[in-house]
C-alpha cells in the first residue's frame, strides 16, 4: 500500500503551491509534499512577472508585451503569455491582500535599499507606497533594524527622481528590544497590542509607536516602515497607526526574513487547504520507483521511507537555492528523478569570472517540452506523467529579469491545470 | 559529556533488567563534528522567524544564534562556554524543519546544551536538581503510579504545590497529571500480554479474510505517559492494531529520553537510549516494525537517537520506527474503513485539534485532520500552526511560566474561535497545556479512530 492521489506535487514554494491550487481547484485529489520552507520566506513578497529583458532592458512597463519576445527556451515562451494571466487570476483570487489586477502595467514599489522595483503584485500594506502616487512621504526605520536605513532609502529614492518628496527618520521602536530582536518579536508585539515599557510606565506599543512617528510628521500625508507590521493581523495594525498618524501608512518590502513573504506563504496554505488538497510537510522525497512512468516516490522520515503513489506528479523542488536543482564539483543535477539538466561539462564555463557577469548558473534547470515535461538530452520525454514548475526550470535568470515570482505561478498554475486534466 | 553528574542523584530506569550494562560510546560531546551542518548556513535567518520562544521572550537570541553561530565561535576559539541563553531554548525543533539549507540545529542545540549543563551549570544548584527531576519523569511517575490515589492527592495539595514552587521552582499554577490506578503494562499482562494479542490478531485476520500466517508484527513504544497517566491511549492504539489484526509486543522499555534532551541531561538519555535501542533492536531484526503513539517518542528514536548517539543499530530501529496512525495509513486502507464508519457517545463532536511541534516535524501535523476529513460524526478543525508552549518539561519550571502561557495564548484563542469544545492532539504534553488553558478535555487521534473502526 501506499499514500494515494491523483496528483502528487512535490515542492512548497510558489511553484507547488499554486501547482496544487490549479490542480485541486479542477478537481483532482492533490497532495503536496514538501521537504523545508520555500524562498518564499527570503524573498520580498512581490509578485514580479517581468521587469527586464533578458538583455538588461527595462524597466518594463507592460511585462505581458514583452513576453513574446524572450528567447524561446524561456518559461513563459512555453506556457504564452494567456496561461500567465490566467495564473495571475488565479492568485488574485486565492490571495485577496494583494493589489496590481487593475492595470497590466508594471507598479513601482519601493524597496528597503530605496531602489523602485516594477512588479505586477504587491501586498495591499504596500500599495500605499507605490512611486506613481505623487503624495509626500516619510520613511520611518529603527535603531535596532539596520537592514533598514530610512534616511538613506530615502536620499537613494529622491536621487532615483520619484515624484513626490522623500524624508527618512531614524527613531527607537518602544519597548527597547534588544538590539537583535527578531522581526516576529516586532511582529507579534504589534498584533497583540502588547504593552511595553516606555518611559517608566506600560503603554500600548501601537500608541506608543505612533507617538514616536508623530513627533518626526512634518505635513508628510504617508509614512513607510520596514515591513514588520504585524503578521496575524497586519491590517489592523496599518489601520490602528494611520488613525493615530491621520496618514497613510505603508510597509517597505524587506530582504530575508522576509514577513510579507510569510504572510503570502501563509494565505496560499490556506487557500490550498480550502481547495480539498492535502499538505505534508518536514519530510524530503528522495526517490521513485517505475519505468517509463513513475509508480510511487519514497518520502525519506529519517530512514523510513513512505511511499506515496499518484496518477500525475509535478516536481516544483525550486533551484539551487530551494535545492531542487544541486550541483558538485562535477555535475548539475535533479536529485529525484535524475532529469536532465544541460549544462557546459567543464565547470569553469558555469560562471564567469567577474561577480556580475553573465553567469550560467542561474539559468541552471531542466528543460521542458510544451506541456512542461522535463526532457532527456536528446528531447525524448523522461516521464509521461511528471512536469516540472517554477525555478526547478533551465532558461531563465529570475535575479536578472526579476521574473520570479511570475514564472512560478505561471508554470505552477500550467502544470497542475495539465496534471489534473490528464487524470480525468 | 563528564561522568561528574552520576553521584549526587542516580535514578533507576524502573524496567532497566539487572544484566543491562550501558556502553559509553560518546565520552565527550566534542566529539560531535558539526562544522559541515555549521558551515551550511547561510544567515537567511528563517529559523529565527520560526522560533516561538524569540516571538515572545526579548532576552532570547534565537536558533541562529544558538546553532551555527554559536558553533563557528566554539571552533574557533577553545575557552569559549556556551550561552546559558540555550536553557531557554524549549527543544520544539521548529527551526530544524524551517533551515531550507537542512542545517541541524536541533542536534546543535541538544549538543550545546548537555555541555552547558556538564560543564557550566553547578549539579547542587536548585536548577539542576529540578531540571533533573522534572527530565526523569518517569522516576517520580513510576514511584506515584505505586500509590495513584495518593500520589495524585498530594501532587496538587494546595501547599505541597506552594512548596513545589519555593523550593524547586516547579511552578504552582499548574495541576500534576493524574496517575492512572492501573498502569498499561499492568493492564496488557491481564490481557496475556503478547500471547494474547497473537491468539486476538489471527481471530481478527480471519474475520477480516487475510491469510493467517500474514506477517503483521509491531514492537509498541509506549513512553511514560501512556504507561502511568493516559493507559486508555495505549489500549486504545491495542484495540485498534489488533482489529487489522496486527500481533503487538511490549518490550522492555525506557523513557524515550525526549525530557532529558530538553534539559541537556545526554547521560541519562543514552542510558534510556541504550535499553531502548537494545531491546528494539532484536525485534526490528525478527521482522517488526516499531510504533509510537506519543510524537515525542518517535521523533526521539527517529531522529535525535541517531544524531546524538552511537548506538549499535539504532539506524534499523530509527528507520524501521513510525508514529502508530502514520504506519496503519501507510500498510491498511484506512480512509475506505473510516469512510463507512461513525462514532456514537461522547466521541460524536466537534474537535479543536492541535499539531505538536514534534509531529510537524515528521510530516505529520496534518494527518488528523485529513484522515477524519469526511468521518460522520466528528468534526476537526485545525487551530493554527502555533505552538502549545510547553514543550514538555519547559512550561513546568516557574520561570518559564509566563514564557510558555504567551507562546501558548494564539493556540487558546484559536481553539475557543472553533465549533469544538474537546480538543485533539498527539502530544501528551500539549494536551496538558490545551486543557490548562482552555478547560477543554482532550482526546487523542487513537481514541476516536478506535471508536470509529473498532466499536
Ligand atoms: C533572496 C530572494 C529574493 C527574491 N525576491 C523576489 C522578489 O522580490 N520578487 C519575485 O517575484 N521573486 C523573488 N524571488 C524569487 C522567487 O521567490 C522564486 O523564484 C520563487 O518563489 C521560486 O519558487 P519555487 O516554488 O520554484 O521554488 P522554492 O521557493 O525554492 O521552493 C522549493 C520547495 O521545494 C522543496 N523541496 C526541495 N527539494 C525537495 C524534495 N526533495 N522533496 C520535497 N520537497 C522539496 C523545498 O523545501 C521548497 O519548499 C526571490 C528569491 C530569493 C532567493
Ligand atoms: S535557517 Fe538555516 S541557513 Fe538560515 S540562518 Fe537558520 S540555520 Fe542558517
Ligand atoms: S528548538 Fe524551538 S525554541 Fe529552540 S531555538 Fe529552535 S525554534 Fe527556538
Amino acid at each position: 500500500m501506499a499514500i494515494d492521489s491523483d496528483v502528487l506535487v512535490i515542492g512548497g514554494g510558489l511553484a507547488g503551491l499554486t501547482s496544487a491550487l490549479a490542480a485541486a481547484r479542477a478537481g483532482a485529489d492533490t497532495r503536496l509534499v514538501s521537504y523545508k520552507q520555500s524562498t518564499l520566506r527570503h524573498a520580498s513578497g512581490l509578485v514580479d512577472v517581468l521587469g527586464y529583458t533578458p538583455d538588461g532592458d527595462g524597466p518594463l512597463v507592460d511585462p505581458f508585451d514583452a513576453i513574446p519576445d524572450l528567447p524561446e527556451a524561456h518559461p513563459y515562451r512555453t506556457v504564452g503569455t494567456e496561461m500567465v494571466r490566467e495564473a495571475l487570476a488565479l492568485f488574485d483570487d486565492a490571495v485577496p491582500h494583494y493589489r496590481g489586477s487593475h492595470t497590466d502595467a508594471n507598479a513601482l514599489v519601493p524597496t528597503h535599499g530605496g531602489t523602485v522595483k516594477p512588479t505586477a503584485r504587491y501586498p495591499v500594506g504596500a500599495s500605499a507606497g507605490v512611486a506613481s502616487d505623487d503624495r509626500d512621504a516619510l520613511l520611518v526605520g529603527f535603531e535596532a533594524l539596520a537592514d533598514f536605513d530610512a534616511p538613506q532609502a530615502a536620499a537613494h529614492l529622491d536621487a532615483a527622481g520619484v515624484p513626490f518628496d522623500v524624508r527618512g527618520a531614524t527613531i527607537r521602536f518602544p519597548g527597547d528590544l534588544r538590539a537583535d530582536a527578531k522581526i516576529t518579536r516586532y511582529a507579534k508585539l504589534l498584533d497583540a497590542d502588547s504593552r511595553v515599557p516606555v518611559d517608566g510606565r506600560d503603554q500600548s506599543v501601537r500608541a506608543a509607536l505612533a507617538e514616536r512617528v508623530r513627533a518626526e510628521l512634518d505635513g508628510e500625508e504617508r509614512v513607510g516602515f520596514p515591513a514588520i507590521l504585524g503578521d496575524d493581523d497586519a491590517a489592523g495594525v496599518r489601520e490602528a497607526l494611520a488613525d493615530a498618524l491621520g496618514a497613510a501608512v505603508f510597509e517597505v518590502p524587506m530582504g530575508p526574513p522576509s514577513l510579507p513573504g510569510l504572510r503570502l506563504e501563509d494565505a496560499l496554505f490556506d487557500a490550498l487547504d480550502s481547495a480539498g488538497a492535502s499538505i505534508e510537510t518536514g519530510n524530503p522525497v528522495v526517490d521513485y520507483d517505475g519505468g517509463d512512468r513513475i509508480e510511487r516516490v519514497s518520502v525519506e522520515k529519517n530512514g523510513a521511507r513512505i511511499p506515496y503513489a499518484a496518477d500525475q506528479y509535478v516536481l516544483a523542488t525550486g533551484g539551487l537555492v530551494g535545492k531542487g536543482v544541486e550541483s558538485d564539483r562535477d555535475a548539475v543535477y535533479e536529485p529525484i528523478f535524475d532529469c536532465h539538466v544541460a549544462h557546459a561539462g567543464d565547470r569553469y564555463d558555469w560562471f564567469e569570472d567577474d561577480a556580475f557577469g553573465d553567469h550560467a548558473f542561474p539559468q541552471f534547470g531542466v528543460a521542458t517540452d510544451d506541456s512542461l515535461r522535463p526532457e532527456e538530452a536528446d528531447g525524448s520525454t523522461e516521464f509521461p506523467n511528471l512536469r516540472a514548475a517554477g525555478s526547478v526550470l533551465g532558461g531563465y535568470d529570475f535575479a536578472a529579469e526579476k521574473s520570479g515570482g511570475g514564472v512560478s505561478l505561471a508554470t505552477g498554475y500550467a502544470a497542475g491545470r495539465a496534471a489534473a486534466e490528464e487524470t480525468r | 559529556m563528564s561522568d561528574s553528574q552520576s553521584t549526587d542523584f542516580d535514578p533507576v530506569a524502573p524496567n532497566t533488567g539487572e544484566d543491562f550494562e550501558p556502553v559509553d560510546v560518546f565520552d565527550d560531546s566534542d566529539d560531535f563534528d558539526l562544522r559541515p551542518g555549521a558551515d551550511s548556513c547561510y544567515k537567511c535567518s528563517t529559523c529565527d522567524t520560526n522560533c516561538p520562544v524569540a516571538e515572545v521572550d526579548d532576552d532570547f537570541p534565537g536558533p541562529k544564534f544558538q546553532g551555527p553561530e554559536q558553533w563557528r565561535l566554539k571552533r574557533r576559539d577553545d575557552d569559549h562556554s556556551v550561552d546559558d541563553s540555550v536553557m531557554d531554548c524549549s527543544n520544539c525543533m521548529r527551526c530544524d524543519n524551517a533551515c531550507p539549507s537542512g542545517v541541524n540545529l536541533s542536534q546543535m542545540h541538544n549538543t550545546a546544551r548537555g555541555e552547558y549543563v556538564s560543564e557550566e551549570l553547578s549539579k547542587l544548584s536548585v536548577e539542576y536538581v529540578r531540571n533533573r527531576l522534572l527530565a526523569n519523569y518517569r522516576k517520580s511517575a513510576w514511584l506515584a503510579s505505586k500509590v495513584p490515589r495518593l500520589a495524585n492527592a498530594a501532587a496538587n495539595f494546595g501547599p505541597a504545590r506552594w512548596l513545589g514552587e519555593k523550593l524547586l521552582g516547579v511552578t504552582g499554577e499548574r495541576e500534576f497529571p493524574d496517575f492512572a490506578t492501573e498502569t498499561f503494562t499492568e493492564w496488557w499482562a491481564a490481557q496475556g500480554g503478547a500471547a494474547g494479542s497473537k491468539e486476538r490478531a489471527r481471530e481478527a485476520r480471519e474475520r477480516r479474510g487475510e491469510p493467517l500466517d500474514a506477517d503483521k508484527r509491531v514492537a509498541y513504544f509506549h513512553g511514560c505517559y501512556a504507561e502511568y497517566n493516559t493507559p486508555e491511549v495505549a489500549k486504545a492504539l491495542v484495540r485498534v492494531y489488533e482489529h487489522f489484526g496486527y500481533e503487538i509486543v511490549v518490550p522492555e522499555q525506557g523513557c524515550s529520553g525526549t525530557p532529558m534532551f530538553a534539559n541537556g541531561m545526554l547521560d541519562d538519555a543514552r542510558r534510556d537510549a541504550e535499553l531502548n535501542v537494545s531491546s528494539f533492536a532484536d525485534l526490528v531484526d525478527e521482522g517488526y516494525d516499531a510504533i509510537a503513539s506519543c510524537t515525542s517518542c518517535s521523533m526521539a528514536i527517529r531522529q535525535e537517537y541517531p544524531e546524538l548517539f552511537d548506538i549499535d543499530g539504532i539506524d534499523d530501529v530509527a528507520a524501521n520506527t513510525f508514529e502508530s496512525v502514520e504506519y496503519l495509513r501507510i500498510h491498511e486502507d484506512l480512509e475506505g474503513e473510516l469512510a463507512d464508519a461513525d462514532v456514537g457517545d461522547d466521541l460524536a463532536a466537534e474537535f479543536a485539534y492541535h499539531a505538536p511541534c514534534h509531529a510537524r516535524n515528521q510530516g505529520l501535523d496534518r494527518q488528523a485532520v485529513e484522515l477524519f476529513g469526511d468521518l460522520d460524526g466528528v468534526g476537526v478543525e485545525d487551530v493554527g500552526d502555533s505552538c502549545s508552549g510547553i514543550s514538555g518539561t519547559y512550561g513546568w519550571k516557574a520561570e518559564k511560566y509566563e514564557t510558555s502561557m504567551k507562546i501558548g495564548d494564539e493556540m487558546f484563542d484559536h481553539m475557543e474561535a472553533a465549533d469544538g469544545e474537546t480538543g485533539m492532539t498527539e502530544c501528551p504534553t500539549c494536551a496538558m497545556q490545551m486543557e490548562h488553558g482552555t478547560g477543554y478535555d482532550v482526546r487523542h487521534p487513537l481514541e476516536l479512530l478506535e471508536a470509529a473502526v473498532v466499536a
